[in-house]
């Protein structure tokens, strides 16, 4: 039977489906097994690809460069920027296991959670040739785009319009979430105080104290900026230094 | 004849298997995000292929939607993984339990 499937199947459709599968599974085990963070972000993008060219292979040329222009091109970039932010050398140490029993436990849920997809798919009754609901995908006038054009903005408008206010909440809760804290901000300006108290005769005060006994005539500013960088500095200065440190001495 | 869409089925199954694998075994919380991708990016391979076997465009909707959803959900986790950063200076799943209450 399978021959005659592969028989009916063109050489250069079985050919593209194999390579993608291929490239797919391979980047997807890469993403598993790749102890650093970087290397698991490329091979995401190798999927995405090969996951793009199936969306080709079956017509579906619309995501397909969208799977390119926003996977590969902004949330893989995105995962790149957070992985560097973070600090590239994090290696996770892939022996160790904190929860005992937890990998073969897992293998055993995935393998079990596996063979169900595969028995449902099996056994299952395919509806095939129901009517279709949100419209044709093939045979349309202006091709893949303008199908799905049309089923978005006409059929699924209310959850396209939902979508963005969706986007517009994470665009909040990211900014809110990435945010130092205000309230943070009154106990770090206690902390440098203390610190300023050894900057302050050093640098602060008796340059204050020596600009105006030299009697300038910008008593006021001379009072003004020696006050302006330690307040405006300390709260910013302390804690990157302080994360700098932390992530040098990991 | 173009391929069959029981072997793109089965291909989306084995992805879907291999990011829950990922998920359940790996502990850097960013490994994790692009597992729960790839599981994404299976169910989206399934929903093309009943796209293209219903003739339906409904298919691919769905997979648009499924896109805009995951761009929203690795913001607002990426965005946690960073503030839980701040605070613990390290980003393996065994940190989080801060978050409890």
């Amino acid at each position: 039977m399978s021959a005659h499937i592969l028989a009916a199947v063109s050489t250069v459709d079985a050919l593209t489906f194999a390579v993608s599968a291929l490239i797919v599974l391979a980047g997807a085990v890469g993403v598993v097994v790749s102890r650093h963070p970087v290397h698991a972000a490329l091979m995401l993008v190798m999927t995405l690809f090969g996951v793009a060219v199936l969306f080709v292979e079956q017509r579906a040329e619309f995501l397909a460069a969208v799977q390119v222009i926003v996977y590969a091109g902004a949330i893989v970039v995105l995962f790149l920027f957070v992985i560097m932010f973070l600090g590239v050398d994090r290696r996770e140490s892939v022996a160790a296991e904190p929860l005992r029993g937890q990998r073969p436990l897992a293998l055993v849920l995935v393998v079990l959670g596996f063979a169900g997809l595969v028995v449902l798919g099996a056994e299952a009754h395919w509806s095939v040739g129901a009517h279709s609901v949100a419209g044709v995908a093939r045979g349309q006038a202006g091709g893949n785009v303008a199908a799905l054009g049309r089923a978005v903005f006409t059929t699924y408008l209310f959850p396209f319009e939902v979508t963005a206010a969706l986007l517009v909440i994470a665009v909040v809760g990211a900014v809110v979430l990435a945010r130092r804290p205000p309230r943070i901000a009154p106990p770090t300006e206690e902390v440098p105080f203390e610190g300023a108290d050894v900057a302050r005769p050093a640098s602060g005060e008796p340059g204050g104290s020596e600009r105006r006994a030299d009697g300038e005539p910008g008593g006021g500013r001379a009072d003004g900026e020696p006050a302006e960088p330690v307040r405006v500095g300390s709260p910013s200065d302390p804690r990157p230094g302080g994360e700098t440190s932390v992530e040098v001495s990991r | 004849m173009t391929v069959p869409g029981a072997w793109y089925l089965g291909l989306s199954v084995v992805l879907f298997a291999i990011g829950a694998l990922g998920v359940l075994v790996r502990r850097n919380v960013l490994v994790m995000f692009m597992c729960v991708e790839l599981m994404l990016n299976a169910a989206n391979l399934a929903f093309v292929t009943f796209s293209r076997m219903l003739d339906d465009i409904g298919g691919q909707a769905l997979v648009f939607f499924v896109l805009v959803v995951a761009a929203a959900e690795v913001v607002v986790g990426l965005g946690i993984v960073v503030a839980i950063f701040r605070r613990r200076q390290d980003a393996t799943a065994d940190d989080f339990h801060v978050l409890k209450g």
